[in-house]
């Protein structure tokens, strides 16, 4: 079963006066310092930042890994603090994404296996929960190796079967750590595009990353220093202006 | 200089007129550097006096048709083997304008820095746009790609070089010593601090 769209309008993902403290007294480290983020259905905004910024924070608070100290997080409508664990790692497998640097996949299953874990997770039966997984890989590319296993494949591939288990089952919101920080060049931007057709056909992305060329896939640029939005770069108005912006200077 | 070389590699395919090169050249291009067709015409012209080139008579439509020269052939092959020489860095006016916001009191060289990289971002974001759009398989397609790929990288190198001068600014200031940094003594302490 793929679940609809909750809400057509609204956004994906809300964050709302996001703070995050760790440690206490001496130590204490404010790793976000109130952040507000909009992500609507169809949008990529890149998250970019110096290391220390907050960006993995604020991505692991999105995806309900970690708890803000204070704000909230809404995905497509629901206040994550309000659930039980038991709603929140459902809420996780049904609606979230998350694609890491170092992939995560298990390596003892399959790349079908590994794509199909959260949706079995959730109840579905084995059968209907690979159908899903193979279509999830044939979306990315690589329905070929369905039954291959990670140690099987280059880190491109790897990352592709992350992508895939990300999107499983139509989850509307991808959430992405430096996805390509383990990729050459090339196939790095093959993952930037994979994500951000995920993204036109309607999910809504975030991605972390340092690299301003990755970045530029994004819709907007959300740049962070010491736990604040500093600035945010959306698409300029005019697309004939780029020409000028490349060789005017 | 390169649209010389450049006309020069595509004449070496096949004898063509002006407006012909300067189609060809702006399909590979992706129309980054703009050529109008008397640019074409007067290079065309020197590449004759210069014994490259030599007029081929005119085709049926009576446009004036050049063929390339063995000497000609010859500078194509030069350009492709030899790197293009950076010893004369071009005159870049950011790192020119960044070297002078440290330097002169009372500019907040942050703002510079931030502004800057929000606008080389917009046009990585505009270059990105037009990559996702050019897929064709032809060979003008990936040349054109690889065009913007170029623009991509350059610009990538620009905000990397200005997120390390942000860094290097903030570090500078905290050596400096407790007081927070203001623009104008963010600036001097920078000045101060290279010494």
């Amino acid at each position: 079963m793929i679940a609809a769209p909750t809400s057509g309008t609204g956004p994906v993902l809300e964050l709302r006066g996001l703070t995050r403290v760790h440690g206490h007294g001496e130590s204490v480290v404010h790793a976000l310092r109130g952040i507000d983020l909009r992500v609507v259905a169809g949008e990529l905004v890149a998250v970019m930042g110096p290391s220390g910024s907050g960006k993995s924070t604020l991505l692991t608070c999105a995806g309900g890994l970690d708890s803000p100290t204070t704000g909230a997080v809404l995905v497509e409508g629901i206040e994550l603090g309000s659930l039980s664990r038991a709603e929140l790692a459902a809420l996780r497998r049904r609606s979230i994404g998350y694609v890491f640097q170092d992939f995560n996949l298990i390596p003892a299953l399959t790349a079908a296996e590994n794509v199909a874990l959260p949706r079995e997770l959730d109840g579905e039966s084995s059968r209907s929960a690979r159908r899903s997984a193979l279509i999830a890989l044939a979306e990315v590319g690589i329905d070929e190796l369905a039954d291959r296993f990670p140690d099987d494949m280059s880190g491109g591939q790897q990352q592709r079967v992350a992508i895939a288990r990300a999107i499983v089952g139509d989850r509307r919101l991808v959430l992405a750590d430096e996805p390509t920080g383990a990729l050459d060049t090339e196939t790095g931007e093959q993952v930037l595009r994979l994500l951000r057709a995920r993204c036109d056909a309607g999910a809504a992305g975030v991605l972390v990353t340092h690299e301003a060329r990755h970045a530029a896939w994004a819709d907007r640029v959300v740049f962070l220093r010491d736990g604040l939005a500093v600035d945010e770069t959306g698409p300029t108005d005019a697309a004939e202006s780029l020409l000028d912006a490349g060789t005017g200077r | 200089m390169s649209i010389r070389q450049g006309l020069l590699a595509l004449l070496e395919q096949g004898p063509m007129y002006g407006y012909q090169l300067r189609a060809e050249f702006e399909t590979r291009t992706g129309a980054t550097w703009p050529l109008n067709v008397g640019q074409v015409y007067t290079t065309l012209s020197r590449l004759e006096r210069d014994g490259l080139v030599e007029p081929a008579g005119e085709d049926e439509d009576g446009h004036a048709v050049y063929r390339i020269t063995d000497p000609g052939r010859a500078e194509v092959a030069t350009w492709f083997s030899t790197p293009v020489s950076r010893t004369s860095p071009p005159r870049d006016e950011l790192a020119i304008k960044l070297a002078m916001a440290v330097t002169v009191p009372g500019v907040d060289v942050r703002a510079v820095v931030q502004g800057q990289r929000s606008a080389t971002l917009r046009a990585l974001q505009d270059y990105t746009r037009l990559k996702s759009r050019a897929t064709g398989p032809a060979p003008q397609d990936l040349a054109w790609l690889l065009v913007l790929d170029s623009l991509v990288f350059a610009a990538e190198a620009e905000v990397r070089w200005l997120d390390h001068c942000e860094a290097r600014l903030a570090r500078a200031a905290s050596e400096r010593g407790t007081e927070q940094p203001t623009p104008a003594t963010s600036a001097t302490s920078v000045q101060e601090a290279r010494r």
